[in-house]
């Protein structure tokens, strides 16, 4: 990866001025991933909160190529245009180089997007798909998706006064990716800028599909003040709760750190007003349970990566 | 220029037009009776007579996703679909004709479920028929190689943009061999040029943003641009047409009349029954009856004055639709036509819907509906609007 200086001198494909919350995490994701490298991006963006905020037109803060088409079909349609720039170069219409980049939320991504992103996969485009995870339907209103952890209160999946939240744990969507054998895929978080920026390098430079899946803390849906997003993406870390880990040609695991102190859960979840239900007495045991399946994830995690625990 | 006479199925003469065009990318997934049509072209590009670069895609909502993308990228692109992959399209079709993308899709017309079938109707393209995409229709094997080679100049056209569709019928004409005449590759890569687009994700100098979040400020004069490309298709489709006339020797406008000009009474259709319907009409004028027909090429644009030029001097009309519009009054092609005849004609309309699900129509069904306008003729009084053909009540 380039040094700091040298990437302070590079190019951003999102510009400011974006109607995006105060402390939302997507575009810092974003702006570390396109800091990665020089080669111009076509982006494409699923429909969500990313889209609509940086597109209303007659404005658009993307500085790059980039198109929307729809929620369900983000992957689909940038394997169009990286199909088209393939065929325009053999054909000697086009000199060029370009690099594309697929982004979805959760639920573009883990929901009513996996079939087009298992499609892009398996045909081996050349597309880094960007999953920016804030763990619910934010764009709609903070509506439960496949990916909002067990627990944490949605709209549509609330706190009432016999159900606790979410009853289901979240998909494993990077496992799902991973299971398709592609050369590239690696969780992800914006407190670990470094780390965003070298998997995004190395995601842009395989010769086939990628996938970065970037948990994205979200201070409207997640319930906590916009000031803490890097605190909060940083234990999810410390939590194991998003261990960042990176698996070549859907084989080789690798762990890209591993916490000097594995945090309780407790303190991941003390810092939300989504699960801030789950810290009274009657709910410990679903506490309990919460911690018992990161502990047991975590240490498959570690024997995949052939780590010590 | 040479021509030639092969002997080809519907699908095989629209693989064989899509084969001398070379599009930069098809996408496209598998559906009956459409298939046949793209494991032919398939073979072209396995063979590498073209070098089309194929996105296999997982369904059709992809297949016409990807088209979006690659033709935002600046390519020449076609797919291809029958009944449900239409409907599974049917969101991304609007998006494809709002982004002004001059994509080409032949559409093998079945029924859509449910219940399931596999025959033909035209459900599909009528459910379809407000996305903004362009509807060609064939009656013949060497109308589907005719309108897939004009249909990429008349999506191109820079006062059109819009995407097109080129409809036959699933089975009856895809599954069906033919004679056709061609041209050359050559000669057809030239009729249709090189495509540039005018905005491309593929120009960093120029960078764009395709299918920014339109709101209640822009929406509507977008929406209004593009049914402006919808009207210009109105002079382009005909000059097109006479430009293909002379490269193929075959021209085509909206409609075609068969003994229509002294004609007092005539059916209106779409697709292969016009072909049993001209042989009714010989049949009748063998008689004396003065039996006429009219072919609908372009449902959209929807050629309103050229549909009412053509019937004026006629005393009852039927319109024959291959689908309903449930709990409309009649089919859709009846519809437009009673809607394009109201306050400018006094002409008696009537509607028989047939052939749903593939159910046969034969010459004696067409013949009913001929003696029942005989009879409208004579009487001025049409006893029913509305009625369908061919089925057990």
């Amino acid at each position: 990866m380039a040094n700091l200086k040298e990437l302070a001198k590079r190019k951003e494909v999102l510009t400011g001025g974006h109607r995006l919350c105060a402390g939302c995490a997507a575009p810092i994701i974003i702006r570390q991933m396109s800091l990665a490298q020089e080669i111009p991006l076509v982006v494409g963006c699923a429909t969500g909160c990313l889209e609509v905020s940086t597109t209303v037109h007659p404005f658009t803060a993307w500085k790059c190529s980039y198109i929307h088409c729809a929620f369900e079909n983000v992957a689909a349609t940038v394997s169009g245009a990286e199909a088209a720039y393939r065929s325009l170069k053999n054909r000697g219409k086009l000199k060029e180089e370009f690099r594309f980049v697929a982004i979805g939320g959760d639920g573009g991504t883990y929901d009513i997007g996996l079939q087009s992103l298992s499609g892009m996969l398996e045909r081996g485009h050349r597309v880094l798909y960007l999953c920016y995870n804030n763990e619910a339907y934010m764009n709609t209103g903070i509506q439960r998706s496949s990916a909002t952890p067990k627990g944490a209160h949605t709209t549509t999946a609330p706190v009432g006064e016999v159900r606790v939240g979410k009853k289901e744990y979240p998909k494993d969507l990077t496992g799902v990716v991973v299971a398709h054998r592609i050369p590239y895929t690696a969780q992800a978080s914006p407190s670990h800028w470094n780390d965003l920026i070298t998997k995004s390098e190395k995601a842009l430079s395989v010769d086939g599909p990628s996938f970065l899946n970037v948990i994205s803390p979200c201070p409207l849906g997640w319930a906590y003040p916009s000031d803490k997003t890097i605190e909060i993406a940083k234990l999810a870390v410390d939590t194991c709760f998003w261990p960042l880990f990176e698996v070549e040609n859907g084989t080789t695991w690798k762990l890209n750190y591993k916490p000097a102190n594995k945090k309780p859960i407790t303190e991941y979840l003390k810092t939300q007003g989504r699960f801030r239900h789950l810290l009274r007495p009657e709910n410990k045991t679903v506490v309990e349970e919460i911690q018992k399946r990161i502990d047991d994830d975590w240490a498959a995690l570690l024997k995949k990566c052939g780590a010590q625990s | 220029m040479s021509k030639k006479v092969l002997a080809l199925t519907g699908n095989d003469s629209g693989a064989y037009a899509m084969k001398q065009v070379n599009p930069d990318v098809v996408a496209a997934y598998p559906i009956t009776p459409q298939t046949s049509l793209m494991e032919k072209f398939a073979q072209y590009v396995a063979d590498g007579v073209i070098d089309t670069e194929m996105v296999l895609v997982e369904s059709e909502h992809s297949a016409m996703s990807a088209s979006v993308g690659a033709s935002s990228a600046g390519a020449r692109v076609m797919t291809a679909t029958s009944s449900q992959g239409l409907a599974l399209m049917w969101e991304i079709c609007y998006i494809a004709a709002s982004y002004r993308l001059p994509i080409v899709m032949p559409m093998v017309n079945r029924a859509l479920s449910g219940p399931i079938n596999i025959h033909c109707d035209h459900s599909d393209a009528m459910g379809a028929r407000d996305t903004g995409w362009i509807q060609l229709w064939s009656e013949n094997a060497q109308e589907i190689y005719d309108n897939i080679i004009q249909a990429v100049r008349i999506a191109e056209d820079p006062d059109v943009l819009l995407p097109v569709m080129v409809n036959y019928d699933g089975f009856i004409i895809s599954h069906a061999v033919e004679n056709i005449t061609v041209c050359d590759d050559a000669d057809v890569r030239k009729f249709v040029g090189e495509y540039k687009a005018k905005y491309t994700l593929l120009d960093s100098k120029n960078p764009v943003t395709f299918g920014t979040f339109d709101l209640a400020d822009y929406y509507f004069e977008h929406k209004r641009q593009e049914i402006e490309g919808m009207r210009n298709a109105v002079k382009a489709i005909p000059k097109v047409g006479k430009e293909f006339a002379k490269v193929f020797g075959r021209e085509y406008g909206f409609l075609e009349g068969y003994k229509l000009d002294d004609a007092e009474v005539a059916v209106i259709a779409l697709g292969s029954t016009v072909g049993t319907a001209r042989a009714v009409v010989d049949a009748l004028r063998a008689k004396n009856i003065k039996a006429g027909l009219l072919k609908i090429r372009v449902f959209r644009p929807f050629p309103e004055d050229e549909i009412l030029s053509s019937l004026r001097h006629l005393k009852a009309v039927a319109v024959l639709d291959r689908a309903d519009a449930l709990n409309a009054i009649g089919g859709p092609l009846y519809n437009e036509i009673r809607a394009a005849l109201y306050n400018r004609s006094s002409l008696p309309v009537v509607n028989y819907v047939y052939g749903l699900g593939g159910r046969d129509i034969n010459m004696d069904d067409i013949s009913s509906v001929y003696a029942e306008l005989s009879e409208i003729a004579k009487t001025g009084k049409i006893k029913e609007k509305v009625k369908y053909l061919g089925v057990r009540e």
